[in-house]
């Protein structure tokens, strides 16, 4: 290869890196489009959405565009709220098999409430920008269970461009109460139980500056401190179960210690105990691919779950991947997750709330974040059509204002390989 | 390695003498007299499929991808004695015939789904039913999926109401060599015979990568891509050495000698098979840089590798696959799970073929495996927003015709042609929308699956008695 030409592949790679930096908080207008705000206004045909740094401003169809904003015209495209996914490990895990590149489960941990996910969140994950380049702006960062039934803390964090990603620490407590929970218990549902309701009474005696009492308390400090909050009902615990008799017992829960707050995660069989977590004011997150008795405590998994449940007047949110309900590089499909959730019974409204303002409103980020309404944070995203549609994707998203450029390392690897027979070998296409 | 009894050598590796045949005759028979000639059943479980009960059925009005690239929109597909008759605009329906409006609906080839591990990783997914990776042996070429499936798997209805009329159920990619694949029609049925689609090739799954080298690293290798090759071209080499002794038998009788058979070897025969071109190799290999190696592998030894499964960084050398007539079986978006799926792109699916190499989509998944077409149609939607522009209905073939090719069962499905199996879905919507669904499914003109009659939606045998039975699913 001549030096001249590298020469003119470098000057190109420049021009291309400074363009990617060059996202920054500024005055947005959105015009012309059809803005679900997921709040009260409702949908807006032909609606403005105003983004002043990283708050939205105002929203509406009669709404003046101050002449120091730029517009974006969007004309026959639909706008709505960036999407949240409330089960995921993006931002903590790089290669889900390569284990120094993941940090969301502390297997050998000598302790489980206390672990707190967010230390070991890195917002250069390059599955941050593969996610919110197809409109997903926020998400919870869930652990996973070690020796413990306690997995530890999960985080919401937003998936801007930027140093710092967390937006709650703390955001909820991870706890497994269906199979895995028995197993890690020592091999039955009922030692979990015992496990988790002598964890409540030691935190609530460390709470107290109490002994837990006689003998040798079975939590250590970290983790009676770590479950204070829960107990409190500060912090909401996330319980992963499915079989519906596991559920009555978290019903029962709920019932023991009214101050609890409880979500769901997975409730694969939830559609059976609908009314009562209604009642009892317990939302779900699910994977609405779920319809298959993967092993006995799903056999009454069914796509009509999400549904089901919601006609039953119970919150619900849509997350999931490929694998399951907990994605790393797969949060993307939530749309199609939802989608399909619609093909099978849930109305379209509903879904678009379970993947945006109610995920905000379980996590309880929903005063800053859900909906397009002046005063919130400004995560908005311009889709080229219905954004639950498989061939519909993102043509602006924007997070806190930023708005973020569609650039991915995987949108780059495509421009590098879109055309085999280039003049340059390929590590000089950049 | 000498054998003494036949016991022994099963016991020992599997390796059967010539005893299998009884009749071989022992060494110094009377000159001038051979012995019976020794072969070799190609087809001992051979398939019972029978198609189900059909009615001469004429859809119309309805918008039709047919499976090889044409669009017919308004138009009418005829099934008469388990066979489309006819597809075009103006079809009269034969007399008797069940006619179907078709309005506002889509008709498509049934998908074929390449690559699944529906019956040896059943649900429920308990370790009891952990039989689709014979963990033994880098090279297991002598295992048979078809020996493991189970016919009862719930998974096989799901699929069905996803639109799967077959599907070829794999091994794993545990092993270098992970066995022998069969391709099944997607029916309900008492056992794997019953589902087994009818003179369908067998295929031989390989592995490459991480798998192979991560399993054997601490069992005696390999425990490198370097050992993964070393191991496949060791047993090509022997493969082709066995191939020689059964051609050398086989020219020797012929010519009037009492030539004695060679010991039969399960795992060589499969491997001669391959050799021999009668077997398909589908090979399990996320890498570019691997798979042309692999390439190489195969000139080398004299074999042809049908498909690469996975096939994520395909997209690096689709021009190289189009140019060895070797088709990528691969996801939509499936990525970063392991370090050679770290580099894959949405844009994959079309990006192989518009370099005119064999795209093809396919599951590897219970889940994945009930929505193809929503696979194909998120590739289709990430190829458009990228500037390549691709027809629905090309892209359909990635679901029927390609897997059908790929699997030697293109004469008979995945185009709806005149004369092929009435492997046929009625769709709700388009199907490239998230909100179209699967509203009847015919396979061999017979309706398998009916979205808005109970009575012909399959409840599988474990599901009786069970939490949710006979629901919506």
């Amino acid at each position: 290869m001549k030096p001249m030409k590298m020469f003119r592949f470098a000057a190109v790679a420049a021009l291309g890196s400074l363009a990617v930096t060059a996202a920054q908080a500024e005055k947005i207008a959105i015009t012309g489009g059809t803005v679900h705000t997921m709040g009260d206004a409702g949908v807006i045909e032909n609606g403005i959405v105003l983004i002043d740094g990283a708050t939205i401003r105002a929203v509406g169809r009669n709404v003046e565009v101050p002449g120091d904003y730029r517009v974006i015209d969007a004309t026959g495209k639909w706008v709505t709220p960036g999407l949240m996914s409330a089960s995921s490990t993006i931002g903590i895990e790089e290669v889900s098999a390569v284990p120094g590149t993941v940090d969301h489960t502390a297997r050998e941990a000598s302790f489980g409430a206390a672990f707190d996910i967010s230390y070991g969140l890195n917002p250069s994950a390059t599955n941050i920008p593969v996610t919110r380049i197809e409109g997903v702006t926020r998400a919870v960062v869930i652990p996973g269970t070690g020796k413990s039934i306690f997995a530890g803390q999960a985080a919401v964090i937003h998936l801007g461009d930027a140093r710092d990603i967390l937006v709650k620490p703390g955001a909820a407590m991870g706890v497994d109460l269906g199979e895995g929970g028995a197993g890690t218990a020592g091999g039955a549902r009922g030692a979990a139980w015992v496990y988790l309701e002598n964890a409540f009474r030691e935190a609530g005696a460390y709470a107290g500056g109490r002994a837990p009492g006689f003998g040798e308390p079975m939590l250590n400090a970290l983790d009676a401190a770590a479950l204070v909050p829960v107990i409190e009902g500060d912090m909401p615990l996330l319980v992963s179960a499915d079989r519906a008799s596991d559920l009555r017992q978290i019903l029962r829960l709920k019932k023991r210690h009214g101050d609890l707050k409880i979500i769901l995660l997975g409730a694969s069989e939830g559609w059976m105990v609908g009314e009562e977590l209604a009642a009892a004011d317990i939302p779900v997150i699910l994977f609405p691919f779920a319809n298959l008795p993967g092993n006995f405590e799903n056999l009454g998994a069914t796509m009509r779950n999400a549904a089901r449940l919601n006609d039953a007047g119970v919150t619900i949110a849509i997350a999931g991947g490929n694998f399951g309900i907990r994605t790393s590089h797969n949060a993307r499909l939530m749309r199609q997750l939802a989608g399909t959730a619609v093909a099978n019974g849930l109305p379209w409204e509903a879904a678009m709330a379970a993947v945006t303002v109610n995920p905000a409103r379980i996590f309880g980020i929903d005063d800053k974040y859900g909906t397009l309404e002046r005063g919130k944070e400004a995560d908005v995203v311009v889709w080229d059509g219905d954004p639950l549609e498989l061939m519909v994707s993102p043509d602006a998203v924007i997070i806190r204002g930023q708005d973020i450029p569609l650039v991915s390392r995987q949108t780059k690897l495509r421009d590098r390989y879109m055309n085999l027979q280039g003049e340059a070998p390929f590590a000089y296409r950049k | 390695m000498r054998q003494k009894t036949c016991m022994s050598v099963v016991a020992a590796m599997a390796v059967l003498a010539g005893c299998a045949s009884t009749t071989a005759a022992p060494d110094g028979d009377k000159k001038g007299e051979q012995a019976a000639k020794v072969t070799i059943d190609p087809n001992p479980y051979p398939s019972t499929y029978q198609p189900l009960p059909s009615e001469a059925t004429l859809i119309t009005n309805v918008n039709i991808y047919d499976g090889k690239g044409g669009m017919i929109q308004n138009g009418s597909v005829l099934m008469r004695g388990g066979n489309i008759a006819a597809v075009g605009n103006d079809i009269a329906a034969p007399a008797g015939a069940n006619v179907i409006n078709g309005q506002g609906k889509w008709v498509t080839p049934g998908i074929i789904d390449v690559h699944s591990h529906l019956g040896v990783y059943a649900s429920p997914g308990v370790q009891a039913h952990s039989d689709g990776n014979e963990v033994t042996s880098p090279n297991t070429a002598q295992v048979w999926a078809e020996h493991a499936v189970w016919p009862h798997d719930p998974g096989f209805g799901r699929a069905l109401a996803g639109g799967v009329t077959s599907l070829q159920i794999l091994p794993g990619s545990a092993n270098l060599f992970g066995g022998r694949s069969v391709t099944l029609k997607n029916v309900p049925a008492r056992t794997m015979q019953g589902m087994k689609f009818p003179d369908a090739p067998y295929g031989m799954k390989m592995a490459c990568g991480e798998n192979p080298k991560r399993v054997y690293a601490n069992r005696g290798g390999p425990g490198s891509r370097m050992g993964n090759v070393a191991g496949y071209r060791a047993a090509w080499a022997k493969a082709a050495d066995y191939k020689k002794q059964w051609d050398d038998y086989e020219k020797d009788y012929t010519a009037g000698k009492d030539a004695k058979a060679p010991k039969r070897d399960l795992q060589m025969e499969t491997l001669k098979g391959v050799l021999d071109g009668d077997i398909r190799v589908h090979m399990h290999c996320y890498r570019a840089d691997e798979m042309v190696v692999m390439l190489d592998v195969a000139k080398e030894f004299d074999y042809k590798i049908t498909s690469f499964q996975h096939a994520v960084e395909s997209y690096k050398i689709a021009d190289i696959l189009a140019e060895n007539d070797v088709c990528s079986a691969m996801w939509a978006d499936w990525w970063g799970f392991k370090m050679e799926a770290y580099d894959g792109i949405r844009e994959n699916i079309p990006f192989v073929h518009n370099a005119g190499a064999c795209a093809i989509v396919h599951s590897d998944s219970q889940v994945g495996i009930q929505r193809l077409n929503q696979e194909a149609a998120k590739a289709l939607g990430y190829a458009r927003k990228a500037g390549v522009d691709i027809s629905k209905a090309t892209a359909w073939t990635w679901l029927s015709l390609n897997p059908a090719k790929s699997l030697g069962i293109a004469d008979q499905t995945g185009s709806l042609e005149a004369g092929k199996d009435a492997d046929v879905v009625l769709w709700t919507a388009d199907p490239f929308s998230v909100y179209a669904k699967a509203e009847k499914v015919f396979v061999d003109g017979a309706l398998i699956f009916d979205l808005n009659d109970p009575r012909r939606q399959p409840l599988y045998d474990f599901e009786l008695g069970q939490p949710g039975e006979g629901d919506a699913k």
